[in-house]
């Protein structure tokens, strides 16, 4: 019982330390309407119908927050969030933009007189709402979150609508032709270059596409903006019509205007709205606090980290809408510590803090020389083979090929390789470098691809969250062109001994290409500049030293509930007037599992300096009984004394009894001898004589005792193990059944060897089925039958008056009639 | 026959170590695990060195196999990854998990504990000379690998398969943490196998038992339908050592791995112990 109490209180204290952040939440249940928006189009004023999700929490009024969805999804991708927040006691409206699910309209890609008008018409009414705060009459304490396209929609509806008092920006863009047409030569020409594959799943995610639907060219998307889309994807070219349409709906217009407070997270991997992006929206801020997390994330797949950034969410929605404590902020960068063990494992990631955001470029910047001779390179006819350095969409694909596919294209590549690090280095940030550029023909359209890569002491390369710089020159010739160029911003640790490449290539297969074929001749020219950041590990979640010391903690509790269930102290029941009595039992009982009474209420002692003959067909309890006078079995009820100490398990007194009970033990890969001398030891009675030459003499086993066990005959066992049994002589010696597989010499040996021993005042207790043996042995008898008693006293007495009839016959009268005989 | 009295009692010299440590050492199953881990890292290297690929083995560099033959600290390390997730779980299990049974088989259990080692003091000698021979087979699998890679390999200091190389000391360091923390994982499965050996009296049932739940909690943990209910498991943690590979040492894991580890083998221990101390002996 006490073992089962302390087992349960060890498991619940051990489950309730490990599973005790997990708390129970109550579900809200959102209200699902259409709300009108702003007019469907410029020639149409009739409001669009937006489908949306409303949370309230148990307790209003409550700050309200809008929440957006990204590119091709709905309200419903947002539900998660969204109960999030109202668990946290916000009313939350998820959304589904106009052109997108049930939301009526078409998609203008977050522009200001439609989707942005919108949101404002949801604020209106939020504001309309008695359960929503508000700070004056219509305009309600309001928060606004999004992630890309929701991103880009929080942005600008902070700097349409000044009643927004809190944004959530994540992965978005700042300018949508930077984004969609990369450049990053400085001062370089635009458009860039266009990613392609990008831009075609963006579009295409835009269709509606679904199995059986009638298909159409633009899909939900406004005219203007799928003329754009098919100019870009055909040509290559952005018309004055369609920069117009980017700009109006790139947070770049309105930054300045921003003045609510911006928390900007961005993901670093993400070659579709890189970090330039976010580190553009964060120059550009600058009436209202900002602060800029880079994380694992991305449009590229990278590590989720979803739950951080749903908790930094809250704690800054928290801040600006109903004053809770300060976020802080710091600029966070998560550094990802890939597997050792498995280039399949995406890693874990640390997060750093640095005080301040130092933008792209780092708080510091270290030079290294990059030493090789200019290399030629060919730009393939048609642009192919291509490298692939991401896979867009393809999500956790992606950062598997920034390993696997970076290794680049031969003669299509340029590389200028650093020495090896002295030490380790963060790259936190866009590196930059220079280069010297010209062509065997002139072209007016070049482009080419520049990346930093790591490559370890044994060759190998890798490209840092598989990002590329796309540079696009116009009216390129023989005549070397300088380049400035920026390289992707990336978070990436290198480890000293490790070496830095500048790798120019001619192809890759995400972006546009010219189809002309050329040959480049480029040269690096200058060090490689490289951002550094000193950067300290923000302390949050568990300290590691915590997890060893709650360990310690819990293994002293185990500790302790073991010690307090130590099994009683024996010395307590001690019978000092049984002192001079070898053995006492008193109503010694033994149930085994299943009810089975193997002992019931038997009661004898047994005198000093004799050899008693406990007697009984199988099954009497002979040895069970035995092996409770032993400790080795718990009675049931009753107890047993040796010399007055009662009998536990362990007992000290026990040192005085040698027993021999059910066969002999012996470990078969050692010798006799070492098996004698081991238990010996084992005993804890070292300091006394075991008495070894006697013993083995009576063992009689000769020079076999230095053999091994394992080779030993039944018998030889039997010998061996009397003989362990009379170790040291002890003051009681139990044998049960010693004279099984001795020959009828070493049985009349044996005998004399009980005789010998009981004479020196020693008490021997001997049980046997051969009761011609036993009665030329022992002068007392204890028999028992079906676990009882039945007589217990001299051989003399139990014959007298049975003149004639022997002991077995005696024995057999008592066993067959089965009467108790009374003490 | 003489007539001297018993000899003298004292509890605390009765089973020690040293005696216990006598009683398992000549056991065929000990030097078998010994020979196992000599053997291993020589098979290992006569595979890399005779064998069609004499580069080297696995099909990339991108991870710590492929670097294996960079020196004898990559080596030891990645005998290291071979062994523990099997090898030195099933002989963690088998130390441990015949302790108790294998004495019942034998029929010797009955007559130490009537001798009378007292029956925590029983277990305590069988628990330390369990974890020893785990231990001293851990460390001659470390020993033999890298005196071995040693010779046939040179001695390169460790390369991480993260990136950048380490000097001797650190490389030291390295592997010192990875060899403690591999040790501190197999009382997992010890502890399972420690439990199951007081419980059963038959010593490959205890050691089978335990490998069996090891293999289940593993299969768990593969199932990535589990998402975070696996961080749960204790088994989660078995390769947190490659946290030490980086520049940075992350212990984050390993000090979850560590802690779990020695709390699973607490609990366990103690369940062990409160049971043996009520059990009724019939072996």
């Amino acid at each position: 019982m006490r073992t089962i109490l302390g087992v349960t209180a060890a498991a619940v204290i051990a489950f309730g330390v490990l599973s005790a952040p997990q708390a129970a939440r109550a579900e809200i249940t959102p209200v699902s309407m259409m709300i009108a928006g702003a007019a469907t189009s410029a020639e149409d004023p009739t409001p669009v119908q937006l489908d949306t999700d409303v949370y309230i929490p148990e307790i209003t009024p409550a700050p309200a927050i809008v929440l957006a969805h990204g590119f091709g999804g709905s309200k419903e991708g947002a539900a998660e969030e969204a109960q999030l927040l109202a668990d946290a006691g916000y009313v939350v409206l998820a959304y589904t933009a106009r052109g997108f699910g049930e939301s009526t309209g078409s998609i203008s890609m977050n522009s200001p007189k439609f989707e942005v008008a919108d949101a404002s018409a949801l604020v209106d009414y939020l504001g309309s709402l008695a359960s929503v705060s508000s700070e004056s009459p219509g305009d309600p304490t309001v928060g606004v979150g999004g992630g890309s396209y929701g991103g880009a929609l929080a942005l600008l509806l902070a700097g349409y609508d000044d009643r927004i008092d809190a944004v959530v920006s994540d992965i978005t863009w700042n300018d949508l032709e930077t984004s969609l047409f990369a450049q990053s030569a400085v001062d370089g020409v635009q458009p860039g270059v266009l990613k392609s594959l990008w831009t075609s799943l963006f579009f295409s995610s835009g269709l509606g596409l679904t199995p059986g639907a009638p298909v159409s060219e633009c899909g939900r998307f406004t005219e203007q903006w799928c003329d754009a889309y098919v100019e870009a994807v055909t040509r290559g070219q952005v018309t004055p019509e369609s920069a117009a349409l980017m700009a109006e709906s790139s947070p770049r217009s309105i930054t300045d205007r921003i003045t609510a407070p911006v928390l900007l997270t961005a993901g670093q991997s993400d070659s579709l709205f890189p970090l330039a992006q976010a580190n553009a929206n964060a120059q550009q801020i600058v009436n209202a606090p900002v602060k800029v997390v880079w994380h694992a994330g991305g449009h590229d797949g990278g590590i989720a980290e979803t739950d951080r950034l749903r908790a930094l969410s809250l704690a800054w929605f928290d801040q600006y809408l109903r004053g809770g404590p300060a976020v802080g902020d710091e600029f966070e960068i998560s550094l990802v510590e890939a597997s050792a063990l498995s280039d399949r494992d995406p890693g874990t990631v640390e997060v750093l803090s640095a005080p301040t955001y130092p933008g792209l470029f780092g708080d510091a910047t270290t030079e290294m020389a990059v030493v090789a001779p200019p290399q030629q390179v060919l730009a393939p006819a048609g642009g192919a083979p291509a490298a692939i350095t991401s896979l867009p969409g393809a999500g956790g694909l992606a950062s598997l090929a920034g390993d696997l596919l970076a290794v680049p294209l031969p003669g299509q590549t340029a590389g200028f390789v650093t020495e090896p690090l002295e030490q380790s280095m963060r790259i936190v940030g866009a590196s930059r470098a220079r280069i010297k550029v010209s062509s065997d023909r002139s072209m007016d359209d070049a482009v080419l691809f520049a990346s930093l890569r790591v490559v370890g002491a044994n060759g190998r390369q890798s490209l840092p969250q598989g990002l590329v710089a796309p540079i696009r020159i116009r009216d390129l010739g023989p005549e070397p062109v300088t380049l400035d160029v920026v390289l992707p911003a990336v978070v990436a640790e290198v480890a000293a001994g490790d070496r830095l490449a500048l790798v120019i290539a001619t192809t890759d297969q995400g972006f546009r290409m010219p189809l002309g074929p050329a040959v480049y001749t480029i040269a690096a020219d200058g060090p490689v500049l490289l951002p550094t950041l000193e950067g300290t590990t923000a302390t949050s979640g568990t300290p590691p030293w915590a997890w060893p010391l709650g360990a310690v903690v819990i293994v002293a509790l185990v500790w302790l509930i073991v010690a307090l269930l130590r099994p009683r102290d024996p010395a307590r029941d001690a019978r000092p007037d049984l002192s001079q009595v070898p053995l006492a039992t008193q109503d010694l009982a033994k149930e085994f599992k299943g009810g089975f009474r193997a002992v019931d209420g038997v009661t004898f002692q047994v005198p000093p300096g004799i050899v008693l003959g406990l007697l009984g067909p199988n099954g009497a309890g002979k040895t069970t009984t035995m092996r409770m006078a032993m400790g080795l079995i718990r009675p049931t009820a009753g107890d047993t004394w040796i010399f007055g100490e009662q009998v536990r398990p362990g007992a000290p007194v026990l040192a005085r009894v040698g027993s021999f009970i059910e066969g002999p033990g012996f470990l078969p890969h050692l010798t006799g001898r070492q098996n004698l001398d081991l238990f010996w030891r084992a005993s804890g009675r070292a300091q006394g004589d075991p008495h070894l030459d006697e013993v083995l003499e009576i063992s009689g086993l000769g020079s076999a005792i230095d053999r091994r066990v394992r080779t030993y005959s039944q018998g030889m066992r039997q010998r061996l193990g009397i003989a362990q049994a009379m170790l040291g002589l002890p003051d009681l010696l139990v044998l049960d059944e010693p004279t099984n597989g001795l020959d009828p010499p070493q049985i009349r040996e044996m005998r004399q060897v009980m005789h010998d021993y009981a004479a020196t005042g020693k008490t021997v207790i001997v049980s046997s089925h051969l009761l011609s043996e036993v009665e030329q042995t022992c002068s007392h008898v204890v028999v028992m039958n079906h676990g009882h008693l039945i007589y217990s006293g001299t051989v003399v007495d139990l014959l007298a008056g049975r003149s004639g009839l022997s002991l077995e016959a005696v024995f057999l009268e008592l066993v067959g009639e089965g009467h108790r005989v009374d003490q | 026959m003489s007539t001297t009295t018993s000899s003298p009692y004292v509890a605390r010299d009765t089973l020690t170590v040293r005696v216990e440590l006598i009683r398992q050492l000549r056991r065929r199953r000990t030097l078998v695990a010994f020979g196992l881990a000599v053997a291993l890292p020589l098979i290992v290297v006569a595979a890399v060195k005779l064998g069609p690929q004499s580069r080297g083995f696995g099909d990339g560099d991108l991870d710590l196999v492929g670097l294996a033959t960079a020196g004898p600290w990559n080596f030891t390390l990645t005998m290291l990854l071979f062994s523990s997730g099997f090898l030195l779980t099933i002989i963690a299990a088998m130390f441990l998990g015949d302790t108790v049974a294998s004495e019942a088989s034998w029929s010797t259990l009955r007559y130490l504990l009537a001798a009378p080692v007292p029956r925590r003091r029983f277990l305590r000698a069988k628990m330390i000379v369990g974890l020893l021979l785990t231990a001293m087979t851990l460390v001659i699998l470390v020993a033999v690998a890298f005196l071995i890679a040693l010779l046939v390999f040179g001695s390169a200091p460790l390369t991480s398969p993260l990136g950048g190389a380490f000097d001797v000391s650190t490389s030291w360091q390295r592997l010192g943490i990875v060899t403690a923390y591999i040790g501190i994982q197999l009382l997992i499965p010890g502890g399972i196998a420690f439990l199951m050996s007081v419980l059963t009296d038959v010593p490959l049932g205890a050691v089978g038992a335990a490998v069996v739940i090891v293999i289940v909690l593993n299969i768990l943990d593969a199932i990535d339908a589990l998402g975070d209910l696996r961080r749960l498991l204790p088994t989660d943690y078995g390769n947190a050592w490659s946290g030490a590979l980086g520049q940075q040492i992350a212990w984050d894991d390993m000090a979850i791995g560590a802690s779990y580890a020695l709390v699973t083998f607490a609990v366990l221990a103690g369940v062990a112990i409160l049971r043996f101390d009520r059990k009724d002996i019939l072996s």
